[in-house]
């Protein structure tokens, strides 16, 4: 188990590599900079921002000093336009936001969708299973940037209940609507995937022969059934957690929470090659650690699978 | 009287002046202002920065003249009023002399010295300081700013100078009138060496900041809110009402209009596309439009990388008479802009509009003059011609092109729209690869010279190419003019003439304003506001 953890862990140094430099040559190579404006900025003044950012460096140069500062330093780099701020400071601004809203999504988004997926699947051609169908077809089809704008206006607008955005330190009202907003596709996909698996292993032969030993249902489900159809809903919650804490860009841009995903989107349009390569470094480093955490959880559940 | 009396009267008349302030009226209009004076209003974006001489786009601009104050601000008109210098005097329009106040103050006491002015001009210019704003100080033609800039010689060089603590003298390369409007802007802002010295990057952030207006950076979170509180050490802080201004960035215009319905803020502008007429009939108290300083424009690519039909004036300028202005203004972006003919935006102070003929004429003759210059230039339907026009990413701008391009169908004209989101927009623009380009230019400063500049030979930001000797001449003789009104007039007329870019259309800035503020500066057109002049009435 300690190889293969290991063995993981120095896959991951390559890929991580590949990514900085992928990442790294696609911003080289878009047009534009993150100190165009429509004012044309002059020459000189030009060179002087060039010359302070780095940018004036040989290509090598600059990816080599970036790859070192990240290694030993664990230092992002400076942004080039939140000139106040560098990347550690935004990123220790905005992920603690996303992972909090995106924690609380990924907890509403599994227990609700898992237990309307096994309930489904428990009394399946009942209209407890329509009802939990339905409900999950219908989130899956309304998109976090359709449901964003209906909740505030419902929400906000109509009743007055919740304030429509903000954060305020995240105080309890001001994280209902993103969660709400977040979590309902992944949970309509958890049920979906839940109950098709739930399904499938109540109609296996041991469950069957359970049964036929006359194991009531209620310990046949919680005994035998359960645990075998959680597989696949585990290998989809390893991508669908870094996901939610990684946050929706969505997510923070209705409803201004000041999250990871708004600097993302805006990096990527002002040029800001600081925060895009440091959010992109931290969610490709998020994501091939909870892959591993999710192949670890399959050993564990799955006596079959050995590392 | 007893200890206990005392204590009991004491806090008696404490709590009486208190519910007294409750009900205040304000000082000159006599209006009930209300118990709460607090203003909030959205931002479409976080600003990058509040560092006066950094920052470069609005968002920040508006932050600063709240916690900074120049030597000069604007009323309510835009006209000039005094800030940190009380009086400002030149001769000869070249050497200006700036008397200060000597009761301004910065937050954490010291007193605002004309130091503090050189030590910021320097800064802005500096290379060390690498502002993209240094261009204004270029642009305000202060002696040995474009060799500070280019890192030709020191810094100290630039010729700011502190006569003593309270009298600043500025030299400038060649003759300006129009210096002390340029002195407003945020980059002409003083800032604290001090705390810059001590705190580095870091000086901005609310534990550190020392600035000199009426209020204070209180708290930032990045794309989520600011707050600031007044200054109690701000000059003039007894007259400042409002006692707490938010500002909410919320990126998307629709979210942001939901949420300033539902009464969460009380001023929005960068209204959703095409909201405004609806907003405007059921809020009328509360929707307004006011001229702004910028003029949207198609660039016409007159360099040799442009169409070869487009370096022909006539070509030009059959393809500006196409297009009906009234039907862009009208029944496109319905919200009270202005049909534009000239390149100068109509409410610029000062500025006479010109004449120009074809403003006068009817659309139809318009077009008949259009078909008969296009055959002349040897185009038309017979031998038509299909051009590159470019965008920028946006709706209206994206309904603005489709509309031009079925108006000039009839010419023989096909045109490919390409839109590009903004970054790679400047680029392709800038480097002359497109045959027309929508564009828009917004005033620095209000006088016209801040438009008609941008259409001399070597402005960078003339991404047409155009070229004309005269327009240069005219320009170069205004600066130093004492009425360069005749020859704003005779550069216009060239730019109708040469057709040297079609102008399309005057902004108007479009907003919502909560009815209970009062006293927001609707006919500043440079959109410049000071919280510290409105209030808040009892409803």
């Amino acid at each position: 188990m300690l190889s293969y953890i290991l063995k993981r862990l120095l896959i991951a140094i390559p890929v991580m590599l590949i990514l900085i430099v992928g990442t790294f040559i696609l911003m080289y190579t878009a047009p534009g900079s993150p100190f165009a404006s429509e004012r044309g900025v002059p020459p000189a003044v030009l060179a002087n921002l060039e010359r302070q950012y780095g940018l004036d460096q040989p290509f090598i140069v600059q990816i080599g000093s970036y790859i070192w500062n990240l290694v030993t330093q664990f230092d992002f780099g400076p942004s080039f336009i939140y000139r106040d701020q560098d990347v550690n400071d935004l990123i220790a601004q905005g992920f603690p936001v996303t992972l909090t809203y995106g924690f609380w999504s990924f907890v509403v988004a599994v227990l609700v969708g898992g237990t309307l997926g096994i309930v489904a699947a428990v009394r399946h051609n009942t209209w407890l299973d329509y009802l939990a169908v339905g409900i999950s077809v219908g989130a899956q089809v309304l998109p976090n940037f359709v449901l964003a704008p209906i909740l505030v206006l419902v929400f906000t607008l109509w009743l007055g209940w919740l304030p429509g955005g903000g954060w305020q330190g995240g105080q309890l009202e001001y994280i209902i609507l993103p969660v709400i907003a977040l979590s309902t596709s992944f949970m309509a996909s958890i049920a979906r995937i839940a109950r098709a698996s739930m399904l499938e292993v109540l109609t296996s032969n041991y469950i069957r022969t359970a049964r036929a030993k006359g194991l009531p249902m209620r310990r046949v489900v919680m005994r035998h059934a359960l645990k075998p159809a959680l597989l696949p809903v585990i290998s989809y919650l390893g991508p669908a957690f870094v996901g939610m804490i990684t946050g929706s860009v969505v997510i923070d841009v209705y409803f201004s929470t000041g999250g990871i995903g708004q600097f993302f989107v805006a990096s990527a349009l002002n040029r800001d090659y600081g925060v895009m390569m440091g959010i992109t470094v931290l969610l490709g480093a998020l994501t091939i650690f909870f892959n591993l955490v999710v192949d670890l959880l399959y050993a564990w559940i799955d006596p079959k699978i050995r590392y | 009287m007893s200890k206990f009396t005392l204590l009991m009267t004491t806090a008696l008349a404490v709590g009486l002046s208190g519910a007294a302030f409750a009900q205040e009226t304000h000082p000159e209009t006599g209006e009930t202002l209300a118990e709460d004076q607090s203003f909030s209003y959205r931002l479409l974006d976080q600003f990058p920065t509040i560092d006066p001489q950094l920052i470069e786009e609005t968002a920040g601009g508006h932050v600063a003249r709240q916690i900074f104050e120049g030597l000069l601000t604007q009323d309510d008109q835009g006209e000039l009023r005094p800030g940190v210098a009380t009086e400002w005097t030149s001769e000869d329009n070249q050497t200006w002399t700036f008397t200060l106040r000597q009761d301004a103050m910065w937050s954490n006491g010291d007193p605002v010295t004309a130091q503090d002015f050189v030590y910021a001009w320097r800064r802005a210019a500096d290379p060390a300081t690498a502002s993209e704003y240094a261009w204004y100080v270029e642009l305000s033609q202060i002696e040995g700013a474009s060799a500070v800039i280019a890192g030709e010689i020191p810094p100290e060089e630039l010729a700011v100078e502190a006569l003593d603590d309270y009298t600043l003298q500025v030299t400038l390369q060649a003759p300006l009138p129009y210096f002390p409007q340029m002195v407003v802007h945020y980059t002409f802002m003083p800032t604290h060496q001090a705390t810059i010295e001590e705190y580095g990057a870091d000086w901005t952030s609310p534990e550190n900041i020392v600035s000199n207006g009426a209020y204070i950076l209180d708290e930032i979170a990045v794309n989520e809110f600011f707050r600031l509180v007044p200054n109690p050490n701000y000059w003039n802080a007894d007259s400042v009402i409002m006692d707490e201004i938010t500002g909410l960035v919320i990126n998307d215009a629709n979210q942001a209009l939901t949420r300033f319905r539902a009464g969460e803020f009380d001023m929005m502008d960068d209204l959703p596309a095409g909201s405004y007429p609806q907003l405007e009939e059921e809020m009328p108290e509360t929707a307004h439009s006011v001229p702004r300083l910028c003029s949207y424009y198609y660039t016409v690519n007159q360099s040799e990388s442009g169409h070869e039909a487009l370096q022909d004036p006539r070509v030009r300028q059959a393809l500006s008479y196409m297009i009906n202005r009234n039907v862009i203004t009208d029944q496109v972006l319905q919200a009270g802009q202005a049909p534009a003919y000239n390149f100068t935006h109509w409410a610029t102070a000062g500025f006479e509009m010109p004449e120009i003929d074809y403003a006068s004429w009817s659309q139809e003759e318009r077009q008949q003059r259009a078909m008969e210059l296009m055959e002349e230039a040897g185009y038309g339907p017979s031998n038509p011609i299909e051009i590159d026009l470019i965008y920028n990413t946006s709706e209206n701008h994206r309904q603005i092109a489709t509309v031009v391009s079925q108006m000039w169908r009839p010419l023989g004209v096909t045109v490919n729209l390409s839109n590009f989101e903004w970054q790679s927009y400047l680029d392709i623009r800038g480097n002359q690869n497109f045959d027309v380009a929508r564009s828009a230019w917004c005033g620095d400063y209000n006088e016209a010279s801040t438009f008609l500049d941008l259409l001399t030979s070597r402005n960078a930001n003339n991404d047409g190419k155009f070229q004309s000797e005269e327009v240069d001449r005219l320009m170069a003789e205004s600066a130093t003019m004492a009425d360069p009104q005749p020859n704003y007039t005779r550069v216009e007329e060239i730019l109708a003439e040469e057709m040297a870019i079609i102008p399309i259309y005057h902004y108007t800035q479009n907003f919502v304003l909560d009815p209970a503020i009062r006293n927001w500066p609707m006919e500043n057109v440079e959109n410049n506001w000071y919280v510290r002049d409105i209030y808040r009435v009892a409803e």
